[in-house]
């Protein structure tokens, strides 16, 4: 029986975090080069860059804005230095006003304002220097397991991924939410053919919202005349033995595990209730696990068959390998090995209760193998051009 | 979920057409399960499914008892089953009205 509390960071504004960061944010692509620096000079600090933040309009740039705002306020980190250019479309204050406004600790510069690259090195070092040391004192305190928001994600799935890992996982996904928590579904392209199996699961209302998602991503295939098979699954996906995205999808739905689907949220839009909910994310695993942690997230389990090695700068990411010999191959990457289900060593609900105690353990402070390597994916989903 | 006898194979739901390979299978490997022995007919990789019935041109495929495509030219038991011989259903808006 695992504990029903785990210890860690409770924040002002009543959030829970389980790690406790200082992120180093870029408002635009074009302050890039100076929070690499910056994170160059302080190993300890967590940094992103992405090539987002000018020139964009309408859904999109609010896309990009709450993503960017959600994952600077997520629990894991304790303190924000936001560092822009200055004429950017997402005006670096306007960033760090909304972040504070979700009741984080930020700073911020801008490069033009502050005279140029090296200056705002120098200025950005020392503001990221005096924030660890603010947080530094921050203590675990014990906190019930409810709180935790875990993303559910598979990338890399093969024809055991529904067969092992995404059910084992789904496993712990009901356990969490028994428990209190919160269980993110995502990657909705992946949910193509298995939706009526979750709105079964779901108030009209919820079941509503989720066949309006799904509807959305069948029209853009639509709209571009294409066979979604042609880029998902992918061509790892078919080698793995996956033929159709319906296939790929029923196997991928039962990371949610069983329980009934609350609430269906945009991308990186934090989830209002607890138990199960599905986020509007792409299938792209940088994406979606960026916009889940932006939702809130702590914690993220991965499920991967072909194995696939990605990481948050913040959030640990619990691997978990589908099959034995991917398992064994890149040892270093995995964390959990669903294989030993087919191999008849473990049952499902070990593997289960296995992924259970890793994101229980997590949430202590235990780094899994993403963390340990060091791993700063970051992504966010556009979905409008750039002007 | 029932496993082949022989531990070769696991078809996920009774009716499934399909059962999942569980190592790779060379045509002439048998898989035995209680109610049938189905032989590959063709080489079968590790993950991959194999037919556990005829499947006739253009009926629908389940795998988890679900639908996962359609047959795009008839499949005889224990042939390799996959893109060369499945379609999907969904996502497919390469069948949409072109509108110019």
């Amino acid at each position: 029986m695992s504990a029903a509390t785990f210890q860690g960071y409770r924040r002002a504004n009543g959030t829970v975090g389980i790690r406790n960061h200082v992120l180093v944010l870029p408002s635009v692509m074009c302050a890039n080069f100076v929070v690499e620096r910056i994170g160059r000079a302080l190993p300890d600090v967590a940094t992103v860059t992405h090539p987002t933040g000018c020139a964009q309009v309408g859904t999109d740039f609010e896309q990009t804005k709450r993503t960017m705002a959600g994952f600077a306020a997520n629990p894991n980190v304790g303190a924000v230095l936001v560092v822009g250019l200055g004429c950017e479309t997402n005006e670096s204050k306007a960033l760090a006003t909304e972040i504070a406004a979700r009741g984080q600790r930020v700073e911020v510069l801008g490069i033009q304002e502050t005279g140029g690259t090296t200056e705002t090195i120098a200025r950005g070092i020392e503001l990221a220097r005096g924030l660890l040391a603010e947080i530094a004192g921050y203590e675990r305190v014990a906190c019930p397991v409810g709180e935790l928001i875990l993303g559910t994600e598979c990338g890399g799935s093969d024809g055991f991924s529904g067969i092992t890992a995404n059910p084992a996982l789904g496993y712990a996904s009901d356990r969490l939410v028994a428990a209190g928590g919160t269980v993110i579904l995502a990657e909705v392209p992946e949910l193509v053919g298995a939706e009526h199996l979750l709105a079964e699961r779901a108030a009209p209302a919820v079941a509503a919202k989720l066949f309006e998602l799904i509807e959305r991503v069948e029209a853009r295939a639509r709209a571009m005349h294409v066979d979604m098979r042609y880029g998902n699954p992918t061509q790892g996906n078919i080698a793995g033995g996956l033929t159709t995205i319906e296939e790929k999808s029923l196997g991928a739905a039962y990371k949610g595990g069983s329980s009934e689907l609350r609430e269906v949220v945009e991308y990186a839009e934090r989830p209002s209730g607890r138990g199960l909910v599905v986020m509007d994310t792409p299938g792209q695993d940088i994406e979606q696990m960026t916009g889940m942690v932006a939702g809130g997230a702590q914690i993220v389990v991965f499920t991967t068959g072909r194995g696939t090695p990605t990481g948050s700068p913040i959030a640990p990411v619990i691997k978990v390998a589908t099959n034995s010999t991917m398992f064994e191959r890149m040892r270093e990457n995995m964390d959990v090995n669903a294989g030993a289900i087919l191999d008849g060593t473990r049952t499902l609900e070990q593997v289960g209760d296995e992924i259970y105690d890793w994101i229980v353990d997590a949430a202590n402070g235990r780094t899994p193998a993403a963390e340990t390597l060091g791993f700063n994916d970051f992504a966010i989903n556009r979905i409008g051009p750039s002007f | 979920m029932p496993l082949a006898l022989d531990g070769n194979a696991l078809r996920l739901k009774d009716d499934d057409d399909v059962a999942v390979a569980l190592r790779p299978l060379e045509p002439g490997s048998t898989i035995r399960f209680p109610e049938a022995t189905i032989v590959a007919v063709a080489a079968i990789p590790s993950g991959h499914k194999i037919a556990m019935r005829p499947i006739a041109g253009g009926a629908l495929i389940r795998k988890y008892g679900q639908v996962i495509g359609r047959a795009v030219g008839a499949i005889a038991p224990g042939d390799h089953v996959h893109v060369h011989n499945v379609e999907g259903t969904r996502g497919r808006g390469d069948l949409a009205e072109v509108t110019l």
